[in-house]
């Protein structure tokens, strides 16, 4: 059987995701430092109105409150005893409110970084990231997630892990990483470089592709790194709403609801197929973007310059891609190899 | 570069061999650094001159690469891995010959967050240069960081926030310092993905810090004018 985003791809030209988790749930009285998961259990009508924010404004996906819901993640609120239960319960709340909207609307199961760093340079192992996220996509899966959705990653070697568990799950899946080092993840991933990994792996994801980092213009020039490659994969795009900027003691994104609709067409004529937000990215921003992409007739594929233009400039003067990778700075000696 | 024969590295003199070890340091070659430290001190070099003109000269080049763009977080942790081999070996030395000391960090994620790659990045870079750490860890409230800076007596405080809902919680621990009479005992630098160069001043932090080889470059400095300050 075709899962519900292979066959909604099918027939659409685009798919509008959601936006932001974190920043609507604050608004909703969550405290920084608590663990955003425990409302799956604990204030499940909190969690129902977040995911109906994004289906109200018009997305056609949404991501389950399950970001860091791993046994790693969920050890610092001592809850990595609940992971199968919280995972179960925030996909369980997406597919009553999917159920209730009247229109397919695509439940994926979230699934953020374990926030640690994997061997041989940090303590994780490879068997030991496939069992949490095992343990995670099993919850998802029981809850009745459409898909499962990797997000904000950095590492290849978390990113493989994954995609095993994701296997083990028997489940499809969707993984994006987070460009936010000078267009690199801070691992050192180019655009380039992450369409090889993805293609080379046994299981590769319905879609791949870029969020969070750091503004809607760099994420855009992810975006064009990954259709440069030739990939026929549907390529996400899930970019913040601007940069976060101090106002009078609180934190305000300064991406305007028309800034994030000239993203969204901007996304769409780059290639995207799957198109959202991400930090700071409100209901009145999705709905602009919807409405955007709606009205907007498909235009030629921007140029990094179009892209500067609509968007504001870029963090980096290069994403590492092309030419410009790894150019030595200076001459090394040689290497050399000890017995 | 399989073929080349292999290098001996008691057989170099002390220039070639720090050199080399430069280059270890950056290839993230731990064993070879530990005996590298070993026969500079058999040459009779001080614990101190083998950290600064050997390790911490080596650190500096993979924090300027990587705040180039040119090293990612892989390597540089590969790098502070291999200082660290030297490290082990100089520190109950450095304190023996009570060597001057490149300056004292407390460093912490602030209250709320408990996203520490970052600092634990900066941890690492920091005693790469010869700093000495002390990591409270995460999710940090303002007790916890002057009763730090109380018992530690640092030189600099170090603030880590990788969420936007919790870098305001910086300008808490300032003005906390401000009431307390204390702010300029200490220089405050902070850092973490969403935050900028405006957010820093806004919130009276003396610097911030993009990335971990910046805070090691900004600390440098700042501890250079503090002893210029004392000296003049």
């Amino acid at each position: 059987m075709t899962d519900a985003l292979t066959k909604m791809l099918s027939e659409r030209d685009w798919v509008m995701a959601d936006g932001a988790t974190g920043t609507n749930l604050f608004n909703m009285g969550l405290s920084s430092g608590d663990a955003p998961e425990l409302w799956n259990a604990d204030e499940p009508q909190n969690i129902k109105k977040l995911y109906s924010l994004a289906v109200d404004a018009g997305s056609d996906l949404f991501l389950t409150n399950t970001f860091g819901g791993n046994a790693s993640r969920l050890k610092l609120h001592n809850a990595e005893s609940r992971v199968r239960e919280l995972n179960r319960l925030g996909a369980a709340l997406g597919r009553e409110v999917a159920d209730a909207s009247g229109r397919t609307v695509i439940v994926a199961g979230s699934v953020g970084p374990t926030g640690e760093i994997m061997a041989p340079m940090g303590s994780l192992t490879h068997e030991l990231a496939v069992e949490m996220f095992h343990e995670q996509a099993e919850g998802l899966k029981e809850g009745g997630a459409d898909v499962l959705w990797l997000e904000t990653i950095s590492a290849p070697e978390e990113y493989k892990a994954a995609a095993e568990a994701f296997a083990l799950a028997g489940m499809p899946w969707c993984g994006t990483m987070s460009f936010d080092t000078a267009g690199r993840t801070m691992m050192g991933v180019t655009s380039a470089s992450m369409v090889d990994m993805v293609e080379a792996l046994p299981n590769p994801p319905i879609a791949f592709g870029a969020n969070c980092g750091v503004g809607a213009s760099d994420l855009m020039r992810t975006v064009l790194g990954f259709i440069a490659s030739g990939t026929e994969r549907p390529v996400i795009a899930k970019g913040n709403a601007g940069i976060p900027k101090y106002v009078d003691g609180h934190i305000h994104y300064d991406g305007t609801p028309e800034l994030m609709g000239a993203y969204a067409c901007l996304a769409r004529d780059a290639g995207a197929r799957i198109i959202g937000g991400c930090c700071g990215t409100m209901p009145e921003h999705l709905k602009a973007m919807r409405a955007a992409l709606e009205s907007t007739p498909k235009g030629p594929r921007p140029t990094l310059e179009d892209i500067a233009v609509k968007l504001g400039g870029f963090s980096s003067a290069s994403d590492g891609t092309g030419d410009q990778s790894d150019a030595p700075a200076r001459s090394r000696r040689n290497s050399r190899r000890r017995t | 570069m399989s073929e080349e024969d292999d290098i001996i590295l008691s057989e170099l003199d002390d220039e070639e061999l720090v050199q080399q070890m430069m280059d270890d340091l950056y290839d993230g070659l731990k064993e070879e650094i530990e005996e590298g430290v070993n026969i500079l001190l058999e040459r009779g070099w001080t614990p101190y001159d083998v950290l600064t003109k050997a390790l911490v000269a080596g650190m500096t080049i993979v924090g300027h690469d990587f705040r180039d763009g040119i090293l990612f977080v892989p390597e540089v942790l590969l790098a502070a891995n291999a200082m660290k081999g030297g490290m082990a070996i100089l520190k109950p030395l450095l304190a023996e010959t009570g060597a001057p000391r490149m300056g004292k960090m407390v460093i912490g994620t602030v209250k709320g967050d408990i996203h520490d790659i970052g600092k634990n990045l900066v941890s690492m870079m920091m005693e790469g240069a010869g700093f000495e750490v002390v990591d409270l860890g995460i999710n940090n409230a303002v007790e916890a960081y002057l009763e730090a800076l109380d018992s530690e007596k640092p030189d600099i405080l170090g603030m880590s926030a990788l969420l936007t809902t919790t870098m305001p919680y910086m300008k808490v621990v300032i003005d906390t310092l401000k009431e307390k009479g204390i702010r300029d005992d200490y220089v405050v630098l902070v850092g973490g993905a969403p935050l900028n160069e405006e957010f820093g001043r806004a919130i009276g932090a003396d610097a911030y810090c993009r990335d971990a080889a910046v805070a090691v470059e900004t600390a440098k400095d700042f501890m250079s004018r503090r002893h210029n300050q004392m000296n003049g």
